[in-house]
């Protein structure tokens, strides 16, 4: 079948090139000095920066999310605020990187409107640095394709939870807080855990919107595999780039098995 | 007493209302003003004044307009392959080889777990070689989008197979004689063609929107050249970002409203389109 | 502990509006303490609503709603001690059978123990003491209903409020929970509101049936007397199947092809009229060799139906149904030639002009 041959070259070729790779040094000699060079400070500084700013992404963007996905779905089912938030989330969510970082830097950066609207009133926010080019700015960015993408995970959780529960739950003695406490909150938990592992592995594996928002140091662990892949910063290290890159696949793969695990038991429920 | 309880159920609708129009308010300022901003930008002048120089000197770049050409290419280039690549098989699979299913399934779903950066570290000495004894030209690329479009293009196109008796089809197609080139051409496609456009025009803003994988395989297509220009020129870079993005969001739109019409696509059908798990996704 | 006997329940001149339609027009309803009164109607005609404002899910634009003696008009729903049974789907999905039937007891801040100890009472009293620990994923249709109906029934309600809660079900099952339910409110007795579109589920389960049209309470009874004595044409529509005859009114009888048949209500003025007769008032005979007249005609379908048949005879300018026992109905088979008799039961007509009381 050219499928599986297709996909057997271009999908399963380099994953064992990456495989076998990470073990071996520059005279293609085995070696497990590149999962040592892990703990270099730069790299271990890079993966936690990565997931301190992917776990608070996922956080903030799911539960913003999930309040708006939560306004939608109270609203009618087939109007047209409905249609023209999924359709707008759709495309947000797929918002390319580059792009992004431009309409951050073109809204909110020093020579954005935003900015300059705001420092002529007296606030100026880089009073104490521009952030934008920063972490901080990296999560402001991050949350503009998050939010979306938990309004288009979350909505069908929501569309799962039947008015007859609420009105279920009002007749039989409990008032607004005990149902959320008791009814919608316990069925949502584990869609929303769900999405915010989602999240996370989105704004984990994202690479394009911090290289082009950010050309000073490599503050994301993608940064750093490109880092050591090209020659370009002098440090042509094909194998730690591979072992580098196995280290983000365990850690995506696991989130995904846990989300997946999680959406099991939201199907079953909802 | 009827009129005091009349209100509390008022104020929960009114509390609601006025809940639900401040989240919408919020969020369209969140989501409008860096669009808004990109506009605003690529039209001012230096003295603060409204220009279209940015947008009338994009020709003047052929850097540029090679990389916008090279990328249209590109995105032509992949959404066939992925179609010769993906219906057939899935429909083969559907009919003849069920027990495959869930295999077929889980390779297509794998590129999502499969972050690009680490698909180039993989793809970077085939490519290497590739450039050394086949080609250099950027069109190459094409072979590494179609793995990356590959599970956005298989939830459509399932979503669209589900939809259809694709067995019943085919066998009635079948017994009237037609050959298995004519039961997919003629039969399958024509009864899956808004899944099969979905996917196209998944792949053509997939495609459009590549950075991780051209920029670190060393290709100048679209995006990285965006990333290039706009250390020179601001305006004109955020000018051409701008019409990307209005071009995307039209194919997105199109998908949107495709994916609403009613017409024989079962709603399930349409909601799984472009949801879940987007790890890998270029950006 | 509540008091287990019923409640008298009493709707006063209800009235509900939604926008430009009138759900409820002035709806007064009183249900004596341990009564089922089922409401039936067309979809649209307002029971549900009716149910609903009972609750206290919705409220009334005008009227009063009093149970056991108190106004709960202004109540919340949450405050009027109401077990409700939905048409389908209102299990809490993530909880097992005898964590929902305790849910109304824990919002009641019964300890631990004794609500687990409530809910597998009444789980017992449903018949699914066994189902205690199933999700209701894991149960039928039948089964969540009995268990909604034991959640419902758990807080020791004053009223019970079924909402169509067997629509969902198929054909055997829907037969078997309607007695089931009909007994299990007989050992609480609870009064009891009942809301359906099934004239046959109403008239099996309730103490008294209304039949509702438009907001409005067309017909309140003993089920029998509905069925026999239906109040207007709507409900001798509505309830049963029933023939259209062209007749004409003669002083308080109508007469119908050659046979005079009493009025339910005799003070009508004379003139043409339609008359509503029942299937099963009409009789069939084919005996010899059969002279022409106004009611002799031919069998062109017979619908077996178990113990009865139903015998669609054309008499050339209209047809006419006549339900009779199977073993009759067999010496009748299509194409034959029959002479029918009408009963001389009492019947509703209406006026061909002029009919404010029909649709």
């Amino acid at each position: 079948m050219p499928f599986l041959a297709y996909v057997g070259f271009f999908l399963v070729l380099p994953s064992v090139i990456i495989g076998i790779g990470a073990f071996l040094n520059a005279d293609n000699a085995f070696t497990l000095d590149n999962f040592r060079n892990l703990s270099r400070s730069y790299v271990f500084k890079a993966t936690i920066d990565t997931t301190v700013i992917s776990a608070i992404t996922a956080l903030l963007g799911a539960s913003l999310g999930a309040i708006l996905a939560y306004a939608i779905v109270t609203g009618s089912p087939n109007g047209l605020l409905r249609r023209l938030t999924v359709s707008a989330s759709g495309v947000l969510a797929q918002f390319g990187g580059v792009t992004l970082a431009f309409a951050f830097i073109a809204s909110i950066g020093s020579a954005g409107f935003v900015y300059l609207f705001a420092k002529a009133h007296g606030f100026d926010y880089y009073a104490h640095g521009i952030w934008l080019f920063d972490i901080p700015g990296l999560d402001l960015v991050y949350l503009y394709f998050q939010i979306p993408l938990m309004v288009l995970v979350f909505l069908p959780a929501l569309d799962g939870i039947k008015p007859q529960w609420r009105e279920a739950a009002e007749s039989l003695g409990g008032n607004t807080w005990h149902y959320w406490r008791h009814v919608a909150g316990p069925l949502l938990f584990p869609a929303f855990l769900g999405a915010v592992l989602l999240l996370f592995a989105n704004a984990f594996s994202a690479y394009a919107t911090a290289n082009a928002l950010i050309n000073q140091g490599q503050p994301v662990l993608a940064q750093q595999i490109a880092g050591a892949m090209s020659s370009e910063v002098g440090a042509f290290e094909p194998g730690f780039a591979k072992a580098i890159a196995i280290e983000m696949i365990i850690i995506v793969t696991l989130v995904t098995i846990l989300y997946s695990l999680l959406q099991r038991r939201t199907a079953r429920w909802l | 007493m009827a009129v005091a309880a009349r209100s509390i159920h008022q104020t929960r609708r009114i509390k609601l209302q006025v809940f639900r129009y401040v989240v919408f308010a919020l969020a369209a300022i969140f989501f409008l003003v860096p669009l808004g901003a990109m506009i605003e930008f690529s039209t001012r002048a230096n003295n603060g004044s409204r220009t279209l120089e940015y947008w009338q000197s994009i020709p003047k770049y052929p850097d540029l307009t090679d990389a916008i050409f090279a990328s249209l290419q590109l995105a032509l280039i992949t959404s066939i392959a992925m179609l010769v690549l993906l219906v057939p098989t899935m429909v083969w699979v559907r009919l003849k080889l069920p027990r495959l299913s869930r295999i077929v399934e889980f390779i297509c779903l794998l590129p999502l777990t499969i972050p690009a950066i680490v698909l180039v570290v993989g793809l970077f000495p085939m490519y290497l070689w590739l450039n050394t004894n086949l080609s250099d030209s950027i069109l190459t690329l094409a072979f590494a989008y179609v793995v990356l479009v590959l599970p956005y293009c298989y939830r459509a196109i399932d979503a669209g197979l589900g939809a259809i008796d694709v067995k019943t089809l085919s066998e009635a197609a079948r017994s009237l004689g037609a050959n298995w080139f004519d039961v997919i051409w003629r039969v399958i496609v024509p009864n899956i063609s808004n899944a099969i456009l979905n996917a196209t025009l998944l792949s053509v803003a997939l495609v459009l929107g590549e950075y991780t994988i051209a920029n670190n395989l060393l290709y100048n297509n679209l995006q990285v050249e965006l990333v290039h220009l706009g250390r020179d020129n601001a305006g004109v870079s955020v000018a051409v970002a701008v019409a990307s993005l209005l071009f995307a969001f039209v194919l997105l739109v199109a998908i949107a409203f495709i994916g609403g019409r009613p017409r024989r696509v079962r709603p399930e059908a349409v909601t799984t389109v472009g949801i879940g798990p987007t790890a890998g996704s270029p950006r | 502990m509540m008091e287990r006997s019923g409640v008298e329940v009493r709707l006063e001149n209800l009235v509900r509006r939604y926008g430009t339609v009138t759900a409820l027009d002035g709806l007064s309803l009183t249900l004596a303490p341990g009564e089922l009164v089922a409401l039936l109607g067309p979809s649209g005609c307002g029971k549900t609503t009716a149910l609903r404002l009972l609750a206290g899910l919705e409220e009334a634009d005008e009227g009063r709603i009093v149970i056991g003696g108190e106004d709960v008009t202004g109540l919340p729903a949450n405050r009027r001690n109401i077990g409700m049974v939905f048409q389908a789907y209102s299990l809490f999905p993530h909880m097992v059978a005898w964590e929902n039937v305790a849910f109304g007891l824990q919002m009641r801040r019964v300890n631990a123990a004794e609500r687990k100890k409530r809910a597998l009472d009444m789980l017992e009293l449903v018949g699914l003491g066994r189902f205690a620990n199933r999700y209701a994923n894991q149960m039928s249709g039948g089964q969540q209903q009995r268990v909604a109906l034991a959640r419902a029934l758990a807080i020791q309600p004053q009223v019970l409020l079924l909402d169509e809660p067997l629509s969902a079900l198929d054909a055997k099952v829907r037969s078997r929970l309607r007695d089931e339910i009909r007994r299990v409110q007989l050992e609480v007795g609870t009064t009891t509101l009942f809301v359906t579109h099934d004239q046959e589920e109403a008239l099996a389960i309730a103490d008294r049936v209304g039949v509702m049209q438009a907001g409005k309470l067309e017909q309140l009874g003993p089920p029998t007397l509905v069925y026999s004595r239906p109040a207007t044409p709507f409900v001798a529509d509505f309830v049963g199947l029933t023939n259209r005859m062209s007749g004409t009114v003669r002083a308080g009888a109508v007469e119908v092809r050659g046979t005079s048949i009493p009025l339910v209500h005799p003070d009508v003025p004379d003139g043409p009229a339609i008359a509503l007769i029942r299937p099963e008032a009409v009789t069939l005979a084919s005996d010899g060799e059969m002279e022409e007249g106004p009611l002799v005609g031919t069998v062109i379908a017979v619908a077996f139906l178990g113990a009865v048949s139903r015998v669609t005879v054309d008499l050339g300018d209209t047809t006419v149904l006549a339900q009779l026992p199977t073993s009759a109905a067999s010496q009748h088979p299509a194409g034959t030639k029959v002479r029918l008799a009408l009963r001389t039961d009492p019947v509703l007509i209406q006026r061909e002009e002029a009919v404010p009381a029909a649709s």
